[in-house]
């Protein structure tokens, strides 16, 4: 629980996932591109939850920002030779934070539908850009020849994904502790309110066009750098980080792990990514058969995702070995 | 003495449709008005224009002398305007601390701080309490409202409002749904808010209206038919005719 009844103190359970990400370091080295790959896409999805799980924001086109991101990295580094990881990343977020301010200005003015096909419309023009302007994006062909200096002069990426998995780690580290931080205080209590009732909000005189830009705005950073360190591990971008296919896979993803709770965030892109990885190689032709069935049994049986089902179990489990012992 | 709160012609229209004409209307510090009027009378559109969520289509309002029509709805509400609404509009999942907190917090302009833990905010925290408290809610601030009866629920609305230290508050029908026993509730909370307070009070529960307001205005088909105390009001022949349909003999 968050807000002013809340308690911001860290749980034990909330290390666990670094406790994981430490341990597949030491124990699957074979699997640490692929666990990079998870690290931006739980910053991806830690993104979207801020602004649709917390602030009721729906949309279907985030990946403009991460694709923004992902180009502005690649671009500068391609086309104009900043190579230092750390300005890359901040020349993305800073073009995905302007976006985000930009396009919300636009588009949280209006509601539901409309702003669902209007999210959608900004990421599909962004990829029409892409497409088009292949000067400088490379066009269906990709923008190759990114090149990324050894981070803080001295770690170089490696062809078996360790530097870039501790860099992604570090990132997503970062980010949690922000948005942490971020909705546990007022601004975050004052986000669910909006997204509880809209109505009230204006009543008790917040001005809720422009949290809504700011939250946006955080939202769209995040994704930017999502899209960024993407480039960074791969040293290529192509055109499938934009369009509306990635921001659904991104919605299937919080979904499965549970909207509005940060840490659904986190499971459901290991899930999601882990049965895309394991599907695809058993079977090449109908993966996504699998990734639609799983998401199919989630909402039947789990409408708030894994997290929720676990928040639905836990306690009866808890009370029938507490029965159990207290039978003994 | 300037009247707090005071409309000059305010009209509005969907279309067609009138729903509020020529509404000339004054409110006092300390004012314990009542609006009434039949179903469909303007009464919460002329409470929306107020606020500011609804737009007039002509005339003016004026909030401690400024013109304020074309003032948005956070704006008036800095400026000393709350209201509750007919319909409750709570934050259902949180609990009733934390729907009286996200007020004081706009208020006391600490709504967009992100950093410190909201749980550390202590004066907020203290400051709903004791509101909580006034109004007997005390025990329930930990509960989350969608758990609570309906008449407290009612209480958490008005709880909401007041964080906001109005110097108007616009009550819409604050017991509507509410049984007579927490009818009576309703009554004495709102029997002991600030005197300073000026208070415009929609409701159909007339003993409520009677005993709670100095002076009454009856609106009907969106405009002002009557305005005045309580006995005079009682006594208009008019007035039974809009509420009773009796037939007035001149």
């Amino acid at each position: 629980m968050t807000g002013y009844t809340g308690n911001p103190r860290i749980r034990w359970t909330e290390w666990l996932p670094w406790l994981l990400a430490g341990a597949v370091f030491f124990l699957l080295p074979e699997y640490l591109a692929l666990g990079a790959r998870i690290l931006i896409f739980i910053l991806f999805a830690l993104s979207l939850d801020l602004i649709l799980g917390y602030a009721g924001i729906i949309t279907l086109g985030h990946s403009a920002f991460f694709g923004l991101g992902a180009y502005v990295a690649g671009c500068i580094s391609a086309k104009a030779g900043v190579t230092d990881p750390f300005v890359q990343l901040a020349a993305a977020a800073l073009a995905a934070g302007l976006l985000g301010v930009l396009t919300g200005a636009v588009i949280l003015r209006t509601r539901a539908l409309t702003l669902l096909m209007l999210t959608m419309a900004i990421t599909s023009i962004l990829l029409e850009i892409a497409n088009k302007w292949t000067s400088m994006t490379g066009g269906a062909d990709g923008l190759s020849g990114v090149t990324v200096a050894p981070i803080l002069g001295a770690f170089r990426f490696d062809l078996f994904g360790r530097v870039a998995f501790i860099y992604c780690l570090v990132a997503l580290f970062l980010a949690w502790f922000l948005v942490r931080r971020l909705i546990y205080s007022p601004f975050g209590a004052m986000l669910t309110g909006m997204r509880e009732n809209t109505t009230r909000m204006h009543a008790v005189g917040a001005p809720v066009y422009l949290r809504l830009i700011a939250v946006y705005t955080i939202s769209a950073v995040m994704a930017g750098v999502a899209g960024a360190l993407l480039t960074q591990t791969n040293q290529f971008v192509g055109l499938n980080v934009l369009g509306f296919e990635l921001a659904g896979e991104l919605l299937v993803m919080l979904i499965l792990g549970g909207v509005g709770r940060i840490y659904g965030a986190f499971i459901g892109p290991v899930v999601y990514l882990i049965a895309q990885d394991y599907l695809a190689k058993q079977f090449p032709e109908y993966w996504y058969f699998g990734i639609g069935f799983i998401l199919v049994l989630v909402v039947i049986f789990a409408p708030g995702g894994i997290l929720g089902l676990l928040d639905k179990c836990l306690p009866s489990w808890k009370r029938r070995s507490s029965a159990r012992a207290s039978a003994r | 003495m300037s009247p707090v709160l005071e409309t000059k012609k305010l009209c509005k229209s969907f279309g067609a449709l009138t729903v509020a004409q020529n509404i000339d209307f004054r409110l006092h510090a300390g004012d314990r008005h009542a609006l009434i009027g039949p179903n469909g009378a303007g009464k919460t559109t002329f409470v929306n224009m107020l606020m500011g969520a609804l737009a007039p289509s002509s005339g003016r309002i004026y909030l401690g002398g400024e013109e304020v029509t074309r003032v948005r709805q956070a704006q008036r509400v800095k400026r000393g305007l709350g209201r509750t609404f007919q319909i409750n509009a709570l934050f259902r999942d949180l609990p009733v601390l934390d729907n009286v907190a996200l007020g004081i917090a706009e208020r006391r302009a600490q709504a967009a701080h992100m950093w410190k833990p909201a749980s550390s905010h202590g004066e907020i925290i203290d400051e709903s309490a004791e509101l909580l408290a006034t109004l007997g809610l005390a025990d329930d601030a930990r509960v989350r409202v969608k758990d609570l009866p309906y008449g407290k629920q009612r209480l958490v609305e008005i709880a909401i409002a007041l964080g906001l230290a109005p110097k108007v508050l616009l009550l819409d029908e604050p017991a509507a749904g509410v049984p007579s026993m927490e009818s009576e509730r309703i009554l004495k909370v709102l029997d002991r808010l600030p005197a300073g307070i000026a208070i415009l009070i929609i409701e159909h529960d007339m003993d409520l209206v009677f005993r709670f307001a100095r002076r009454i205005t009856v609106l009907v088909q969106g405009e002002v038919l009557v305005e005045g105390p309580p006995d005079e009001i009682a006594r208009d022949r008019r007035v039974h005719q809009v509420y009773l349909g009796e037939q007035h003999h001149g």
